[in-house]
């Protein structure tokens, strides 16, 4: 019966598709304007605001660009260590959770997925005024300076991490729920100790959840804004600095980085998409 | 693991590694989220006595309900993203029936992957797409003029319309994704029965596919809602001077005024707002928490 | 000096929450044994298993393996391999890797290891197999692999857990030859644990019947089959009609019962107030005429009111005075009776060993 949608309908979600792809492709076309403006009219197809010296437009293009260079090392410098940390640690969340039982655990589960539902802003700002109350008591007591506890990349990373831990330890836990305990109990059955059932057995199975979280945790902080922007320094990150860009009145080097942003974003989708296959065997 | 361990020793062996497994979650949940609340919560509550000396008050709060900028950008806040998770709800709502009902074969997961796709890419990047759109100089109206439509530019951006269209659309793949699941489970033939016993299209719709959607529905919504409430860089970019949202008179009172009790104070009524709307929403429809966290 | 037994249990039990899963079991394995314990789900035979394993600890009583106590012995250090019942085959390595696992776990070198490997896969029947990967594989291979892991590691005994559990009907029968192949040309000692009667009577030197935590019996096939030695077993073990009896004196000399159906037999066993009587299908005689029934105790007339045919396990209902509802027996499939139909009359009797008795 669903067989024979009305073209109403199929217009209809013809229509939503368009809607949902034109900001992007907009944003993709005018990286290549050659303007100084990312704005119609046309003016030419342009690698300029890629690759350009500058001499143009009197701006660079963007890998060109030593700020813009500098911003995405830096979210790399944050972005790193999140992802380790959020694989790392959401293991160990996802073997706490499938597998030991203390007084207490519902609660624990539920506080787990609680970061989920506090706005961005808010962990920001509520781990700022901790690390900064940290802060005063500790310098004043230890009489030095502890500039880490101070808005910076230490506490963006902290920042992030809050809610990113959450969602690799979903996906580790959803894994790990699936393994079979049978194949650890064969595994110290054949004469295996402890830590080579978990290395040769447990984590094994676990991996390509462990590869997708990094993934998704990877992507998450490179476009991670609100949290981000609270909490931040001196060094913005990516889409910090592409913020202060965008409200200065841009040119169309912030297409080619948000163009960049996306076919990195992309990429890890794809590779998200594979680890997710592999869960299959 | 207790199984490769003999009694004594392995109790302690089982011990050691709760409580090395337990460690990590704590120090999380501890110093990035209990402590900074209740930080919060003590920094909210604190009121400048003179100059500076703070002791305990609620000067924040009634600071909050006398002037009328904030309750009512708390209030601007709050209902339109109720407009909102309702507008998204109702574009998404069809969609997701196609993907879940209509769609067949190879369609089906090209049209879901195609919907996850623009979420890849950074809430910012979307919100410059719809500003390249809409502003004077933009894309839009450029094609109005070429069309003959107006004479001269014209401005579709800082409005609310404009703020209310980013949001809906960056909200609507998290009500696309629920709402397909939820209606990937209906019974065609339950469909077919409530045509066969004499119903319209729109009583089947309202008596049988959104009843089933239901689970979906909330899910969805609430995400929508909570990602409409914190949202920061659409209402601020899109909305410019007339976005007027709570989340920026946060970061007002934090970055740029430092005044961190009043901040304070504004993030728990943000935090209480968006406790409410899903706790009433969970309640209206007698759904749980962690499984609609979950299937979203 | 006798040799110990490869595997002796003293008064193992084992008490979950209050419950008493297993409950003072006393056996002993002989080396080179085929042993299965038998039981209905729930009996407490897995976990019986588990504790000879290592993946439980008795909560009191002695487990020993060639005289060597295992108690606090963990399960990766016993000279003993199981067989899980779901097999438990590491999905992210591929056969050889599987069968190599043990080897690797006890240091053996990489060329050994792979070595033994291939050795092993032959023998089991699964010559160049190391490359594949678990999930290629049918059924019964993987049942082979799983064998074959184990066994590469030369344990004194092998646990198999209801290993054919998985597995259909036709290869199930096939498992059951190849498992008791195996199992003599590899000489270990396997103990098989089983809900399915008929693979522990196949394959078993000796089987032990279990019910809620304790062994019924402990012998051969043939004598649980034909000396059930309790009422639990003779219900359990083969097909039987059961009745309640009563005891008869009258009847004497020797076991006289009534049946509460009203029918007397001469029968064999004991009996306090009330009780239950055994008799197996194959041990009824059938004849055209009573008279031909001469030489047994009891003799009946009866009328077949239907025919189960089942191959060999072919039964025939037969109604008859003082047997409610009423009674089976084997279906003849040669002489004279062998195209009885359903409404022939017949004469039917069995002899007083034949009917089993156990008080209630």
């Amino acid at each position: 019966m669903w067989n024979n949608a009305s073209p109403a309908f199929r217009l209809y979600v013809l229509a939503f598709y368009l809607f949902l792809f034109t900001p992007l492709l907009v944003v993709a076309l005018f990286a290549f304007n050659a303007s100084l403006f990312p704005a119609p009219p046309w003016k030419g197809f342009t690698l300029e605001w890629f690759t350009g010296e500058g001499v143009i437009f009197g701006k660079p293009g963007i890998l060109k660009d030593p700020a813009m260079l500098r911003a995405m090392f830096t979210s790399l410098k944050v972005a790193l260590p999140v992802t380790v940390l959020a694989v790392v640690l959401g293991t160990a969340n996802a073997f706490l959770l499938e597998r030991k039982e203390f007084p207490g655990k519902s609660l624990l589960a539920m506080m787990m997925l609680w970061p989920l539902v506090i706005p961005g802003v808010i962990l920001g700002i509520s781990i700022l005024a901790f690390s900064s109350r940290i802060a005063n008591g500790l310098e004043s007591w230890l009489n030095m300076d502890l500039d880490f506890l101070r808005p910076g990349l230490f506490l963006v990373i902290l920042g992030q991490l809050s809610f990113i831990l959450t969602i690799s330890t979903l996906i580790i836990a959803a894994r790990l729920k699936k393994f079979d305990r049978n194949l650890e109990e064969a595994a110290y059955d054949l004469g295996a100790g402890r830590w080579r059932v978990l290395t040769t057995i447990t984590l094994p199975f676990l991996r390509p959840a462990m590869i997708g979280a990094g993934l998704v945790a990877l992507l998450m902080s490179f476009e991670n804004f609100n949290t981000t922007l609270i909490l931040v320094g001196s060094d913005a990150p990516l889409p910090i600095y592409l913020y202060g860009q965008m409200r200065e009145g841009a040119t169309p080097a912030v297409n080619a980085a948000s163009l960049l942003l996306m076919l990195v974003a992309g990429s890890l989708a794809v590779l998200v998409a594979f680890a997710n296959r592999g869960e299959g065997r | 693991m207790s199984a490769a361990i003999s009694s004594g020793q392995g109790r302690a062996a089982a011990r050691l590694g709760l409580f090395l497994l337990l460690l990590p979650a704590i120090l999380w949940l501890g110093l990035l989220v209990v402590l900074p609340h209740v930080e919060m919560a003590i920094l909210s509550f604190s009121q400048r006595i003179r100059a500076g000396v703070y002791g305990f008050g609620f000067g924040n709060y009634l600071e909050f309900l006398t002037e009328p900028l904030y309750w009512r950008t708390f209030g601007r806040t709050a209902i339109m993203s109720i407009l909102v998770t309702l507008i998204t709800l109702v574009i998404s709502f069809p969609v997701a029936l196609y993907i879940a009902k209509v769609a067949r074969g190879a369609t089906k997961p090209i049209l879901f992957l195609m919907c996850l796709i623009p979420f890849w890419a950074s809430e910012l990047v979307r919100t410059l797409g719809w500003m390249m759109l809409l502003r004077e100089t933009g894309v839009a109206s450029y094609l109005m003029q070429l069309a003959g439509l107006t004479y001269g530019p014209v401005e579709l951006l800082y409005n609310d319309g404009a703020v209310i269209l980013g949001l809906v659309y960056g909200g609507m793949l998290f009500m696309i994704v629920p709402l397909a699941n939820a209606l990937e489970s209906l019974d065609d033939s339950q469909v077919e029965a409530g045509y066969d016993l004499g119903g319209s299209g729109f009583t089947v719709l309202r008596r049988i596919i959104i009843p089933h959607a239901m689970p979906g529905i909330v899910a969805g919504s609430i995400v929508v809602f909570m990602l409409s409430v914190g949202n920061f860089v659409t209402p601020v970019l899109l909305g410019g001077k007339n976005g007027l949202w709570f989340t920026e008179q946060i970061y007002a009172q934090f970055i740029t005024r430092f005044n961190w009790p009043q901040g304070a104070a504004f993030g728990f009524m943000l935090l209480l707002l968006s406790t409410l709307i899903v706790w009433a929403g969970l309640r209206l429809t007698g759904q749980g928490f962690s499984e609609t966290l979950r299937r979203s | 000096m006798t040799e110990p037994a490869d595997l002796a249990l003293e008064q193992v039990t084992k008490v979950f929450a209050g419950h008493r899963a297993v409950d003072g079991v006393n056996f002993a394995v002989r080396r080179g044994e085929f042993f299965s314990i038998l039981g209905p789900s729930g009996c407490g035979k897995t976990t019986l298993m588990r504790m000879i394993a290592g993946f439980e600890m008795p909560s009191s009583g002695e487990i020993s393996i060639r005289g060597q106590s295992m108690l606090g012995v963990p399960s990766n250090r016993r000279p003993v391999n199981m067989v899980f019942q779901n097999l438990a085959l590491f999905p992210m390595m591929n056969v050889g890797e599987n069968v190599a696992y043990g080897l690797a776990c006890q240091g053996v070198g990489r060329a050994e290891r792979e070595a033994r490997a291939v050795r092993i896969l032959e023998r089991v029947g699964l010559p160049g197999y190391e490359e594949r990967q678990v999930t290629q594989l049918s059924g019964g291979q993987r049942q082979r692999v799983a064998i074959a892991r184990c066994l590469v590691l030369e344990p004194t005994l092998l646990l198999l857990d209801e290993p054919l559990g998985a597995l259909d009907l036709k290869l199930r029968e096939h498992m059951k030859l190849e498992l008791k192949q195996l199992q003599g040309a590899f000489n270990t000692t396997f103990i098989y644990i089983t809900h399915d009667q008929s693979e522990a009577l196949v394959m078993s030197d000796r089987v032990a019947v279990m019910n809620k935590g304790c062994f019924e019996q402990i012998g051969s096939p043939r004598e649980l089959y034909h000396h059930p030695a309790t009422n639990f077993v003779a219900g359990f073990v083969g097909d039987a009609n059961a009745w309640d009896v009563t005891p008869n004196p009258s009847l004497g000399p020797g076991l006289g019962v009534t049946l509460v159906s009203g029918a007397d037999l001469r029968a064999h066993g004991r009996i306090g107030a009330v009780g239950h009587a055994y008799l197996r299908p194959e041990a009824i005689a059938l004849a055209a005429r009573i008279e031909e029934l001469s030489g047994l105790p009891n003799r009946f007339h009866g009328k077949v009111s239907a025919v189960l045919f089942d191959g060999a396990a072919s039964n025939l209902v037969i109604e008859a005075e003082g047997f409610a509802p009423h009674i089976r027996a084997t279906l003849p499939q040669a002489g004279a009776l062998a195209g009885v139909e359903v409404g022939a009359r017949l004469a039917f009797g069995f002899s007083a060993e034949a009917v089993k008795v156990f008080p209630a």
